[in-house]
């Protein structure tokens, strides 16, 4: 080269702003965030809306009854461990079982495009059926509405849930205190890759099987044994790192991981290294974190591992005091770093 | 995991991290050229476990952060037609044009796709005849060769209505530049491992005799990088220069021929902007004539879309390692990834990305 330019400082012009709906706003990140606290918040946020928690527990004359509700969207509509049925019924039978409640009724709302193949909605309706049977919950009320052909992604469900708390404890967030200990009661990190490698066409050695399964029986051994959780918490879009991070913000505190303590199966790890996502991101549907007094840990551990929903459970991490919340994480080799929340989708990165 | 369990083995590290801080007796400025190995080293913490008086600086090596704005804006301009299906690697869509950013325009209503592969949107030219793919082909010569396959295959299969939008940059042009520039601190290099595993070590001969540094190319696990830096620091302390091979589990002297002649083929050498460096000479690489039909630039007319980039962030000074993210004015506070103010926040492998999410605790 004989000529060298002359190297200045430039950059560009920010990009602060959207004013349309992304698809990251949906990704569990910051952006959701922002969104639900600008536009939901700003709406709804006069009554008993809880936004930093999985379920709302409200009082009717002494009954106390958690509610919760949650729309289902996921493309491909089957998918190794599962389909939108079950995956429909396991959601939110996890978000009233957070509260530490028994799932008890759901209702079923569909948006069908028009062209949608019957047998594949009774397919669907089977699967709904039969996870609702397993967790012995009632579907009781539901609703059908037909979109023309392109005004819809095949098929969309909602199911909102009622259950009922049978104990006196107030699970959440703000109950987390310094000394705490988190556990998780299995690997992390399968839904998400299942569906994406579906979605996809990826193809890997082994097929890796969503996660997917309804967590309130495990809630419910808990508390029968005595155990007095201050949070729970499952982890769906963002992950195990967007769910601590919330969990951090809501109870000012700071979350301190180990990473050789947080499992993650060796194929979950593979397709994660080839794509370029980090596994503390990915997606579940049948993990939970739980948040328990340090000296209830070992027992709660116990009890989480001889449930069949529990069986790779472990304790990842300790709560402790912080000027401001974050989560922080050791890493094999020794060295600390943040786990921050995303902002929107993880990408895939170029090389 | 085989050939990544054995690179992050805590063992292993703790020694070689002891290893180099025995051979280090003088301060010495060492550059990772590339974008994952920046990443690798801030979320490992490998600096960390590093002598005081060793610098570790971050290079230009990440596509996303040196695509300049202008090719950002020619992006958001053809994903915006109507008719097109714009299909891009996955890092690409957050990264901020002078007027949104491809996230805004899939908003709006354009075609975007991210694709794993380039030749999956060949695949989707052949699926949607009546529609026109523009495939955005970034990064150094590590994603070169897979981008002249879809160009070439398009060719051989008479797919018309495939192009791409080249902005290819190559590392040695932007290795001379930092090491011309008046102000430069780096003494040696550790090469991006995977354009070494396309390209070779030969041609970085010249500039390790010319400018007198050392290069070591070197993977991207944490016992890659502390053994890169083992033989880069025995090079400067030895008073050697020579381009060594660390990551020779997938390096060879002459690369990978095959790869290399496939870009030969459809691409030839021409100068390039990167964003917050300028305009290098021979820097980069753009459809030679056999294939200029393939090039969406001149296909749509966009050749004349420029931007201004504004002079507000340190951007330039991080990608040539003057600079540490840390030490810009408004790293963290103005500059997030929410709201980026230079590339090297938006990309998942852009230095001040890097520092923000694993390093805000200090």
């Amino acid at each position: 080269m004989t000529t060298q330019p002359k190297l200045t400082a430039a950059c560009p012009v920010p990009k602060n702003d959207y004013d349309k709906i992304l698809l990251s706003h949906g990704g569990g990140g910051t952006m959701m965030h922002k969104l639900i606290n600008d536009v939901f918040l700003q709406s709804f946020g006069t009554g008993d809306l809880n936004t930093q928690h999985d379920s709302t527990v409200v009082d009717i004359s002494g009954a106390r009854l958690a509610l919760t509700t949650d729309s289902f969207v996921i493309k491909p509509l089957f998918f190794p461990g599962g389909d939108i049925g079950s995956l429909a019924v396991h959601g939110t039978i996890n978000d009233l079982a957070m509260s530490g409640a028994r799932p008890l009724y759901l209702t079923a709302s569909f948006i069908l495009e028009e062209g949608f193949p019957i047998q594949e909605l009774k397919r669907i309706t089977d699967s709904m059926q039969k996870a609702a049977d397993a967790c012995h919950v009632q579907i009781v009320t539901g609703d059908t509405k037909v979109v023309e052909k392109g005004k819809g992604d095949s098929v969309f469900v909602n199911t909102t849930g009622v259950g009922i708390l049978e104990h006196a404890q107030n699970i959440c967030p703000k109950r987390i205190r310094p000394n705490d200990k988190i556990l998780i009661n299995g690997d992390i990190g399968r839904h998400g890759m299942a569906v994406m490698a579906q979605r996809e066409g990826l193809e890997f050695d082994t097929e890796i099987k969503s996660d997917s399964a309804p967590l309130a029986d495990l809630v419910i051994n808990l508390l029968n044994e005595g155990l007095e959780p201050h949070c729970l918490r499952d982890l769906t879009r963002g992950g195990l790192a967007s769910a601590l991070n919330e969990m951090a913000a809501a109870a000012g505190v700071m979350i301190s991981l180990k990473e050789a303590d947080i499992p993650v199966t060796e194929d979950v790890k593979a397709a994660c290294e080839m794509l370029g996502f980090d596994p503390l991101y990915v997606a579940n549907e049948g993990r939970l974190v739980v948040v328990v007094p340090d000296h209830q840990a070992d027992k709660a551990l116990c009890v989480m591992r001889s449930h069949a929903q529990g069986k790779g459970a472990m304790i990842i991490g300790q709560v402790k005091e912080a000027d401001s919340p974050m989560v922080l994480m050791q890493n094999q080799i020794g060295a600390t770093r943040v786990v921050d929340m995303l902002s929107g989708e993880q990408l895939p990165r170029i090389c | 995991m085989k050939y990544l369990d054995e690179y992050r083995d805590a063992e292993a590290v703790r020694k070689l991290a002891k290893e180099i801080g025995q051979i280090t007796t003088r301060p010495w400025t060492i550059m990772e050229i590339c974008g994952g190995q920046t990443h690798a080293i801030v979320k490992f913490g490998i600096d960390q476990l590093l002598p005081k008086n060793l610098t570790l600086v971050h290079g230009p090596g990440c596509p996303v952060c040196v695509t300049p704005l202008e090719m950002i804006d020619k992006a958001l301009a053809l994903a915006a037609r109507p008719n097109v299906i714009f299909c891009s690697f996955g890092d690409m869509l957050r990264v901020p044009g002078s007027q949104g950013d491809l996230f805004s325009v899939k908003a709006n209503g354009g075609q975007v796709k991210v694709v794993y592969s380039p030749l999956d949107a060949v695949k989707i030219a052949e699926k949607n005849p009546d529609k026109e793919i523009v495939f955005f082909a970034v990064g150094f010569e590590t994603t070169a060769p897979a981008n002249a396959m879809a160009v070439y295959e398009a060719k051989l299969r008479n797919i018309r209505n495939f192009s791409v939008l080249v902005s290819h940059v190559l590392v040695p042009p932007a290795m001379e530049a930092i090491l011309s520039s008046p102000d430069n601190r780096v003494q040696g290099f550790l090469a991006a491992g995977h354009v070494c595993t396309v390209m070779g070590l030969t041609e970085y001969l010249p500039i390790a005799q010319k400018h007198k540094v050392p290069i070591v190319a070197t993977g991207f696990e944490p016992v890659d990088i502390l053994q890169g830096l083992d033989m880069c620091i025995r090079q400067l302390e030895e008073g050697r220069t020579q381009v060594e091979n660390q990551y020779a589990r997938s390096v060879r002297t002459d690369g990978n021929k095959a790869a290399q002649q496939l870009i030969q083929k459809i691409f030839q050498i021409s100068a390039r902007k990167w964003r917050g460096i300028g305009e290098i000479p021979q820097s980069g690489l753009e459809l030679t004539q056999e294939y200029v039909d393939y090039d969406a630039e001149k296909k749509f007319k966009i050749t004349d879309i420029s931007a201004q980039e504004s002079t507000e962030c340190i951007a330039g000074q991080v990608l040539r390692g003057i600079k540490k993210p840390g030490e810009c004015p408004v790293f963290g506070t103005k500059c997030t990834p929410e709201t980026p103010l230079g590339a090297p926040m938006v990309s998942s492998e852009g230095a001040c990305a890097a520092y923000y999410r694993y390093r805000r605790y200090n």
